[in-house]
Order: C-alpha cells, then structure tokens, then sequence
C-alpha cells in the first residue's frame, strides 16, 4: 500500500514534468535567475507568449515598440548589471530586427541571450510565411547560434546559450525555436551547462608571461596604461586600481573602458582615439612601456598603426587569444581574465612614482583646456554647447549617474566630459557605433539598475531612430532621463563634410518635429531649453525628477569636436582645432 | 610578406552550422578557400576540416585564431607543404581518340603513373593522385591536347608532427 502510494506520487511528479516545449523555455529562464525579457509577439513566438501570459508573476516581459529597442534594452540592461540581457521576437522580421543589436552586442562584448520563433520542422527550406534564416543571418553577429527543432533539445541548448554568452569574453547568442517544439511535450529537467568540451572561455595565465611584464614595468621610465572594457567586464577594476598606485603608471581608457576607475582619480589621464585627450593620444607615441589591459587595439583608439607606439614595448593583458597580435604585434601577451591576471601581477611590480612623465600628461592637459575644454564648458559664445551639459548633468547628479549615449557628436562630447564614482556606468555603443542605441538601452539600464540615475544623452538624429520606445517609458512610467542635444543636424557627419568636403552639407540638415510635443503625447514631463541661464535650472529639475524626463536642449548648430585625429593620420597628429 | 600555401586543420564538433561559420571567416578577409575538404577524423565524433589557402603567414594566423574561437571548434592549425603529408586526387576525361592518335599521351600517362579509371567509345578517364604541383604538372602536359573535364578533390593531409586532440578531449572530461 505504502509503495503504491509513493509510486503514485511519484508518477504525479513525473507527470508534472511533462511540459511543452514553450513553457520548458520559461524554466528555462527561470533558472538562470532571469526575471525580466524584452521583445516583441508574432505568429511563430506565440506559444512561449502563452506561456509567459500563465508566468508574468514571475518573469516580466517588457514589450519593446520594435524588436532592435528590445535588444538594446538587453543590451542597456546587461551592460549596467552584468547579467546576461534577454530578448526575444518571432521569425521573419521579428527575428532581422534583431541583428543591429546582435552585431551591436558581439563588437561590445556584450552578454545577450536572444531566441526566435521559427516555423514549424516541416516547413523550413519551402519559404513559408515568415520563414527567415536567422540561424544563417545572424552567424557572423553571434557568439554561437542554433536553431532547436525538438522540444526535448530545450533545456540542454538554453543552458548552453547563457553559459556561452555569459563565460569568456562575453557576447550574443541567438537560439532559433522551430513552432513544433514549442508545442511538443518533453520531459524536463534542468542542468546548468559549466562547460562546453569544444571551447575554453578563459585562458589560463601564463606566470612566465606575467613575469615578463613585471620585469618590463619594474624597468620602465615611461610606462603608460590604456585600458579597455576587458577591466569592466572581468570586474577588476580593483586590481587595476591597486596596480595603478603601487605602480604610480597613469593610466588612460577607451570609451568602453570608461568609469572602470573614478573619473577623478590622479594617475586617470583620460580617454584615447580619436576625439580623446589630447596627452593620452600623443604620449602614446612617447612612452616606452604600453600596457594594453583588456582592449583591443580598435582603429579608433590607435590611428594609423604604422605610426602607433612603435617606440615602445607593449604588453596585452587580454582574455581573447584572437586579438592577440590582431593589430598591434605585442612584446609580451599575458592571456586570462584581467582579474586573475592583475592579481597576479600586483605582487610582482615595484612600488614606485613617475612623476616627472604624469607631468608630461598635466602640461598637455593644460594645452588641450586652454584650447577646447575651456570654450566647451565654460563657453562666452551664445549658443549653448554640447560639453556644458554634460557638465550640468555631472554637477546635478553629484556623477552619480549612469550615462547612456547614442551615436554622434553628443557622444564623444559625453564621454569626454561625463565624471563617474563607480563602475558600469557609461554605457554606449562603442564598437558598432549605432544610432539609436540609447533609448532603449537607457530603458533596459534602468531596469537592470532601478535604485541608479539614468541619463540618456542623444542626438536629434540618432532620437528618431529609436523614438518609438517612449512608449515603454510612459507605459511603465520608467524614471529615465532623456537628454536631446538638438542641433538641427546629423552633426558627426555634418563635421566631417565641413573638414573632409569643403562644408558640402550633403542631407544632414534635418527638419525636426517639435520633440517636446511628443514627449508630451507620451505624458513624459517634458522642456526644451535655449538659452544658458536656463540650463542649470533645467538640469537640475531633470535630475530631481522622481518621473520620466525629456529635455531638449538647442545646442549650436555648427560646433565640431576637437581634439581629432583625422581617420587614417597618427595619434600624435592629433588636431586640438 | 610573402603568399604561400598552407593547410589549416579543424578539429570540431559535428555541427550544422560550422561550415557556414568558418567560410564567413574567409569571406570577411577576401582570402580564398583552394580547397576545402571535411571529414569524419580519428576521433569518435570529431570532424577534420582541411582547408587549403594561398596567402601570407600572418593573415593565415590570425585567420587559424579566428576559427579557433568559434564555439565548435576544438583545435585549429596552420601548416605549409614541408610540415604534412598530403594528397589530392583529380580526374581527366580526355577523348578516345586522343588515346591512339597521339602516341605522347600514352607516355604522359606512364609518366605520371596516373590510373586508367575507365575507356568508353568517346572518352577516357584518368585518375591521378599526389602532390598539388604533380597534378598540375600533368595538367599542363595533356592541356594542349585537349581535356573535356577536369576535377580536382579537396587536400587530405596528415601533419608530420602530433595533433593533441585526444588529450585536449580528455583534460576536459577530467576537469568537468
Ligand atoms: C544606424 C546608423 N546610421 C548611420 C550612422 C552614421 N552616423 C554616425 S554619427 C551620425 C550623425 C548623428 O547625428 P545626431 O544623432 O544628430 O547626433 P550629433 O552628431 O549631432 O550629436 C551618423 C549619421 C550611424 N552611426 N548609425
């Protein structure tokens, strides 16, 4: 009787685990700790929508108003939490809009984890509705991809997707669900993956290697530091810090790198490439040790690379083997996670100071404010400039907040001049350089990050492109903070036509809407200002907001960015006008 | 830096989409693929690509890390010619006639120790099998005569020194 009974239980349990391939994704989800998606319904996705209907109350799904606003709402959301970001659509166009984010995310190192309804086993390969390759379409722009056709495929292929998206250098992974298996039932069980036989996330640190660097680094008169995202996404932003103080090496970033280490922190000289700081740029090309930790040698930051650094020794502390040697031959390679590496590395350099060299960086610095920062923040011109809101934003928001930029001109203003206390908090398109990332993203930071100030700085181009997604912030009444520099033009570009083809201002002049009116349409609180005694008070009104916010700001029409290095000239010819 | 040819071997996963995943490799760089050859290889579900490319040594390392980093991919390696041992085999189809009107064929055939596959009423097949410059030897020799087809395989090569896969395999069972 008693046998009879647990049997019977038991049989009931099994029985419970029989589910639909559809809900085995929602398990699937929920155990990876996942509480919250962004996407975008249709016919091939709709038994996993089913699904979430019967799960809202615990995994919330936010209805992005276009599939890419959903992958950069990942995007945005696992860039300020480090989580892997979640996005899901249907087949056909649901699953191609998907691919600016994909590409987007694989440049940036971003973790993302997107899946797709797909038609049904049978039809694939006879073009049915919506048939789309995705799996196809996408292989360039993914980390991995692969495309379930059986439900019982489900729980081991979705433990794969976040492992690899999350592990390593991070990056997207598209799971493609044909319609059969998410209405097949399975039986489910769930096994996180912890490793895949075919592939090492991490490298493990060579001590030969991180001795070779010490020894360069104990010897160095000028040894300089640039680092990249590697330091953010392998969270050691400790150990880079503690390096740069035992070690007393001034240290620059790349704008992916960004508020890794306190803005005003002494030995942080600031941001490389191409409209970075004038002394990180042109002492790249006079120091004679370069520690690259965690970047990779983009052509933004490097310029012409037979002209870059080429005095000095360089060392690439770096988790992908693939980048080592891609641009720049290195002297010495130390592959792993920085973490481990630097970790590493910290008990092996000599304390010491460079003071002489950090003076070299200081007196450029006080080139480039005399010449640029001063007119960009403390202007006497009429016309607002882009860097004086920037600076408002800091002083309203103590630079406590996270910055999300868009594309453009307003960008590098922003990246330049934003402060940041703590890390993850520039969150930008770097690599892709995509127009119309910021919205949204600054939607999914603020949810991965609800209790952080989120400030969206955006151009009046790159807005329109995304414009649609302040249907998410009214409708879930999201306290963002959305900042347009409105200068009437596609400024980047219209920068470069007046430098590069004589002021040909071929269509980047742009007949706007008034944005105020459509924020208002959304019920956002909204402003627009003009004028300089306007601003601060603005600003600050923004920031103190416990609402969503929109603030238009009328910036010069024709201000360039400076410094610059012209694309294809050297670091050291960078131009301070 | 100078073009030379080199064999890159995948050691990989079975899967689908790797193919695909590989030639955007290529693609990317304009490299192009010589010759492309997969096959099951002497590990239990492990497949072998063999690819064969003309280029510099430099772009073949960065192309061989690339694919290195893709998922599937177990191991991925770069040898030029002395490092492996190598075939490729191709087919001639020449006319019959040919065969007794033109008495140097039949030398060029001895010659290159090449195979009779078959003789029909208006053709003849030859296989060769060898090193690439053998067959493109013999190539050139029956070229003025006349060739109706030609077809070449793809490289099969074995490397002169040891391709760990087996031990990369099992540290990973051990550890996992
Ligand atoms: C999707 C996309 N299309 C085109 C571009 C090329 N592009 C780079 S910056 C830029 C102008 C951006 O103008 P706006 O958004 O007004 O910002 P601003 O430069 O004026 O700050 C353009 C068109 C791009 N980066 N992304």
């Amino acid at each position: 009787m008693e046998t009879l009974k647990a049997e019977k239980k038991e049989k009931k349990t099994k029985k419970q685990l029989r589910i639909s391939g559809a809900e085995a994704v929602i398990h699937c989800l929920l155990e990876e700790g996942v509480d919250l998606i962004f996407g975008y319904p249709g016919g091939a996705i709709m038994p996993v929508y089913d699904e979430l209907y019967k799960f809202q109350d615990k995994l919330t799904h936010i209805l992005t108003r276009h599939e890419q606003g959903a992958t950069h709402s990942a995007q945005g959301y696992a860039r300020i939490s480090g989580r892997v970001g979640v996005a899901i659509a249907t087949s056909g166009p649901g699953a191609t809009n998907l691919v600016t984010g994909l590409a987007d995310a694989q440049i940036d190192s971003t973790p993302m984890v997107c899946i797709t309804g797909q038609v049904p086993r049978h039809l694939l390969g006879s073009d049915a509705f919506q048939e789309t390759d995705i799996v196809g379409i996408s292989t360039p722009v993914t980390k991995w991809n692969y495309q379930v056709t059986k439900a019982e495929e489900i729980p081991t292929v979705l433990a794969k997707a976040f492992y690899i998206a999350k592990s390593g250098r991070p990056g997207p992974v598209l799971i493609d669900i044909t319609k059969n298996a998410q209405f097949d039932e399975l039986d489910f069980s769930y096994e996180k993956c912890t490793g895949v036989r075919s592939y090492v996330p991490e490298p493990s640190p060579d001590v030969k290697e991180i001795e070779k660097a010490a020894e360069l680094i104990n010897n160095a008169k000028k040894p300089y530091i640039v680092w990249g995202q590697g330091v953010i996404l392998g969270e050691a932003e400790k150990e880079l810090q503690d390096l740069i103080e035992k070690t007393g090496i001034p240290a620059a970033w790349t704008i992916m790198g960004e508020s890794a280490i306190d803005s005003d922190h002494p030995l942080n000289v600031g941001m490389v490439g191409m409209h970075g700081n004038y002394g990180p740029n042109v002492l790249t090309n006079e120091c004679d040790l370069l520690l690259a930790i965690g970047m990779r040698f983009d052509d933004r930051v490097t310029g012409n690379l037979d002209t870059y650094a080429k005095q000095a020794k360089i060392v690439h502390f770096e988790i992908d083997p693939a980048e080592i040697n891609k641009n720049v031959k290195v002297d010495v390679a130390v592959l792993g996670n920085a973490k481990e590496t630097l970790k590493l590395l910290l008990p092996k350099v000599n304390k010491n100071s460079h003071d002489q060299w950090k003076a070299e960086f200081d007196k450029k610095y006080e080139e480039e404010f005399s010449t640029v920062i001063k007119n960009d923040l403390h202007p006497t011109k009429p016309g607002l400039t882009m860097g004086e809101v920037i600076e408002q934003i800091n002083l309203a928001s103590e630079q406590k907040a996270a910055i999300v930029t868009d594309v453009g001109q307003h960008q590098m203003v922003a990246c330049r001049y934003a402060k940041f206390k703590q890390s993850k908090s520039n969150i930008t398109s770097g690599g892709l350089g995509t127009m119309g990332f910021a919205l949204p993203a600054a939607i999914g930071a603020k949810m991965g990050a609800p209790d952080r100030e989120v400030v969206a700085v955006i151009g009046d181009g790159g807005y329109q492109m995304t414009i649609q997604e302040l249907g998410v912030i009214f409708q879930h009444k999201l306290p963002v903070k959305i900042v347009v520099l409105n200068n009437d033009f596609l400024g980047m570009v219209r920068q470069w036509q007046q430098l590069f083809f004589e002021k040909r201002y071929a269509s980047t002049e742009l007949v706007n809407p008034d944005f105020v009116k459509i924020a208002e349409g959304y019920h956002i609180q909204s402003k627009r200002v003009s004028k300089r005694e306007e601003l601060q008070g603005a600003v600050e009104e923004m920031i103190r907001s416990k609402e969503p916010y929109f603030l238009e700001v009328v910036v010069e029409k024709e201000d360039n960015v400076f410094p610059m290095i012209p694309s294809g000239a050297s670091v050291s010819d960078i131009r301070l006008k | 830096m100078e073009n030379q040819w080199f064999t890159i071997s995948v050691y990989s996963e079975n899967s689908v989409g790797l193919l695909n995943r590989i030639s955007g490799i290529f693609l990317k760089r304009h490299i192009n693929i010589e010759s492309l050859n997969v096959s099951k290889s002497e590990i239990e579900e492990v497949s072998k690509f063999t690819i064969v490319v003309y280029t510099t040594q430099d772009w073949v390392r960065k192309i061989v890390q690339q694919i290195e980093k893709q998922i599937e991919v177990i191991k991925a390696f770069y040898h030029t010619d002395d490092e492996t041992i190598y075939q490729e085999s191709a087919l001639f189809k020449i006319a019959s006639n040919l065969l007794f009107d033109e008495r140097q064929i039949q030398n060029i055939i001895k010659e290159s120790h090449a195979q009779i596959v078959t003789v029909a009423r208006d053709f003849f097949v030859l296989a060769k099998t060898g090193r690439r410059f053998e067959i493109d030897e013999m190539y050139e020799k029956l070229e003025p005569f006349g060739i109706l087809q030609f077809v070449r395989s793809g490289r099969i090569t074995v490397s002169k020194a040891k391709m760990p896969i087996t031990e990369l395999l099992e540290e990973f069972h051990l550890n996992n």
